[in-house]
């Protein structure tokens, strides 16, 4: 989709004040944190399978061109077809040809991060394809005409009141005139639409969890069997998976299934997960005929290259959006783009542009809290400094940020200058605050939904001093 | 076009790696040999006889299980979870050792097909089962198609007790010594269908099975 994420600002804005959105997300988040702790107590090895897993990342991206040559090499052995694409142009015209060549009409599609990055269902409804997300949170979003708002539950943002309105407003063409309104029902309602079009589509879309170089396998993680029937009931199964998505073995797979369910809703182990290995065999009495892998860049190889390698190691659990305060607060549409929280204030700048983002990185308090809960101990706040860092050295800093920071780094730079400017200011700043200040100059936004803890009107330093002549 | 993507893709990431071309051949050589034999990494202990926590694992995530002492005795309780929920004795079913040896009561009519979505009852038989997580392993073949897991509402799995591993590296050895190799899909049941796309709430059967019950017959 085309990022909007230079409306950060503005967007964050509207969430706060979006009463729906607010109760969306305080019933999303308490289920999420506790669902992920409870599994992990449970689990003693899970710091040793953490530990191993980011060891095997780190082997595999180390080797990834080895890895990717030996996953394309077993797809063709079994009867599959591999596709590579440097972004998303590329991407979307691979999967529209082989749409075409399939001579398809409809086409149905399981939930795909890497689908929402290249916009893959613009592009088929323009070349004249039916394109359905059977997925309930991205069928959702589909109605709505909305991106996703968290990696894992697309549609965390949504009230039951919003979901009953729009499948009134949208499933009166298939002969549906009533309101459903509890949750049973909508699901239900959902099941009986969708199935008519798992059963007549051509193609099918899903993404991958997980690619297995040994076998030349995707591999699928999912609750609802939306997956399966995507992948095996048309004639051809396109997969789209990005370049680090690629493992070596099973055996290393298993390690990162024991992460993946745990982190992302709680489970030991999703309803289903599939492994699917080229295209039907002869004797087989369904499955589908074509199994095409779209592996995409975008970025990645780049990434792979700099001081961003180590967000490569991302399985896109979305623990680190259920554990962050900002997250929490805006959700993920205020984001602008597919990808949120801290992750997406990571990938997002590298994907789209720094400039496009700038205001991304520094929507973030560096409380740490989603490199301790990534399964994967991805160091997202030194990443999000990093590019905060790279804000500074191209000037897409604000000027007044620029202006202050400047002044800040040359006192730092000069302690005793720093201490004479410091003495004065702090024992103005202390001057009728009672311990906090309601007001500072040039800080209002700060003040606004804060209060500023005020300092006790001596520096640590003179304190300091003072105790020791005090010994 | 797909070979100039490939070529830019494969040299941007030897670039990025710090790698001119190809290689080492004592590397590559290390790499084939990581390949073609990975032993397991961790392994979760448990202390739970296996099939007594693959019950408790099944039951944990919304499914229901039967233990039976023979292959005489599925259809006792094929019938008992037919009859429990009122459902239809026009069955569709896969083949396989244990299903295949099956004394069906007169009333059933069973097909042996791909199901539809007319298809309320389906009853497949397991590969294999880990008891670690009370995952359920279903490989597609000539004798299981794979709608059967997922079309219709209700999923009986038969599954003999020898067929129960403890953990899913097992089963990665199993299925290697399938004579086809890997099937085209394998997959790792773990519970019925569920979502919790609206409001957190747990719904069962949102696209595949709302019912997933589990018959396991005890080794000879």
């Amino acid at each position: 989709m085309q990022s909007v994420a230079h409306e950060f600002k503005a967007r964050s804005r509207r969430a706060l004040q979006d009463t729906a959105l607010q109760q969306a997300l305080a019933r999303a988040k308490g289920g999420f944190i506790d669902h992920r702790r409870t599994a992990i107590e449970a689990l003693p090895e899970f710091d040793e399978l953490r530990a191993r897993a980011k060891q095997i990342k780190n082997h595999t991206l180390a080797h990834l061109d080895y890895y990717l040559e030996r996953f394309e090499a077993q797809v063709k052995a079994h009867g599959g077809q591999l596709h590579w694409a440097r972004g998303p142009e590329e991407a979307r015209r691979i999967v529209v040809d082989i749409c075409r060549a399939a001579g398809a009409k409809r086409v149905t599609k399981g939930k795909s991060m890497v689908g929402e990055e290249v916009a893959i269902n613009p592009a088929l409804e323009a070349a004249g394809f039916e394109a359905i997300e059977t997925d309930l949170g991205e069928y959702i979003i589909q109605l709505a005409k909305e991106p996703p708002s968290h990696i894992i539950a697309p549609a965390v943002h949504k009230t039951r009141a919003e979901i009953t309105e729009l499948f009134y407003a949208h499933h009166r063409r298939h002969g549906i005139n009533k309101r459903v309104s509890d949750v049973a029902s909508i699901v239900n309602e959902a099941r009986t639409v969708l199935r008519e079009a798992f059963v007549t589509a051509d193609v099918g879309i899903t993404g991958a969890n997980f690619l297995v170089a040994q076998t030349g396998s995707s591999v699928l993680v999912t609750n609802e069997g939306n997956g399966d029937l995507t992948s095996s009931l048309p004639r051809v199964h396109i997969v789209t998976a990005s370049i680090e998505k690629v493992l070596p073995t099973l055996e290393d797979l298993a390690v990162f299934l024991r992460l993946l369910g745990r982190s992302a809703t709680g489970q030991e182990m999703s309803s289903y997960t599939s492994i699917f290995t080229g295209p039907k065999r002869d004797a087989d009495l369904d499955g589908p005929a074509e199994f095409h892998v779209v592996l995409l860049d975008h970025g990645r190889s780049a990434m792979l290259g700099n001081e961003f390698r180590e967000m490569l190691r991302c399985i896109r659990c979305g623990a680190c959006l259920n554990h962050c305060p900002v997250y929490g607060s805006i959700g993920g549409h205020a984001y602008g783009w597919v990808y949120s929280g801290p992750m997406g204030a990571v990938l997002t700048p590298l994907m789209v542009g720094l400039r496009e983002a700038a205001d991304l990185p520094n929507a973030c308090t560096l409380n740490g809290r989603c490199q301790e809960v990534c399964p994967m101990d991805i160091p997202l706040p030194t990443m999000l400094r990093r590019l905060r860092m790279r804000e500074f050295e191209q000037k897409l800093t604000g000027a007044r940020s620029r202006w202050l920071l400047s002044i800040w780094a040359f006192l730092a730079k000069r302690p005793r200058v720093y201490q004479m400017a410091m003495r004065p200011l702090v024992g103005l700043l202390a001057i009728g605050s009672r311990g906090a200040r309601r007001f500072l100059p040039l800080a209002r936004g700060w003040t606004q939904s804060r209060d500023f803890p005020a300092p006790q009107g001596r520096t640590f330093q003179s304190l300091y001093r003072a105790q020791q002549r005090k010994q | 076009m797909s070979d100039s993507a490939r070529n830019a893709i494969l040299d941007s990431i030897r670039k990025a790696l710090d790698r001119d071309r190809e290689l080492d051949a004592s590397i590559a050589t290390a790499l084939d040999s990581r390949l073609n034999d990975c032993g397991p990494h961790v392994l979760p202990v448990f202390d739970e006889l296996p099939v007594e926590r693959f019950v408790s694992k099944l039951e944990s995530v919304h499914a229901t299980t039967s233990r039976v002492a023979g292959v005489a005795d599925i259809a006792a309780a094929i019938d008992g979870f037919i009859c429990a929920h009122g459902l239809s004795t026009n069955i569709v079913a896969a083949r396989g050792a244990l299903l295949d040896n099956i004394d069906w009561p007169t009333a059933y009519r069973i097909e042996h097909r791909g199901a539809t979505v007319d298809d309320a009852v389906a009853i497949t038989e397991a590969l294999a089962g880990i008891a670690e997580t009370g995952t359920l392993v279903c490989g597609s073949s000539e004798s299981h198609p794979t709608s059967l897991n997922f079309l219709p509402e209700n999923h009986v799995v038969v599954m003999s007790e020898s067929r129960l591993f403890k953990h899913m590296e097992d089963v990665w050895q199993e299925l290697r010594r399938l004579p086809g190799g890997l099937p085209r899909a394998v997959n790792l049941i773990t519970g019925p269908s569920k979502t919790a796309d609206v409001e957190q709430t747990i719904q069962y059967g949102a696209h595949g099975p709302r019912r997933l019950h589990v018959i396991i017959i005890a080794p000879p």
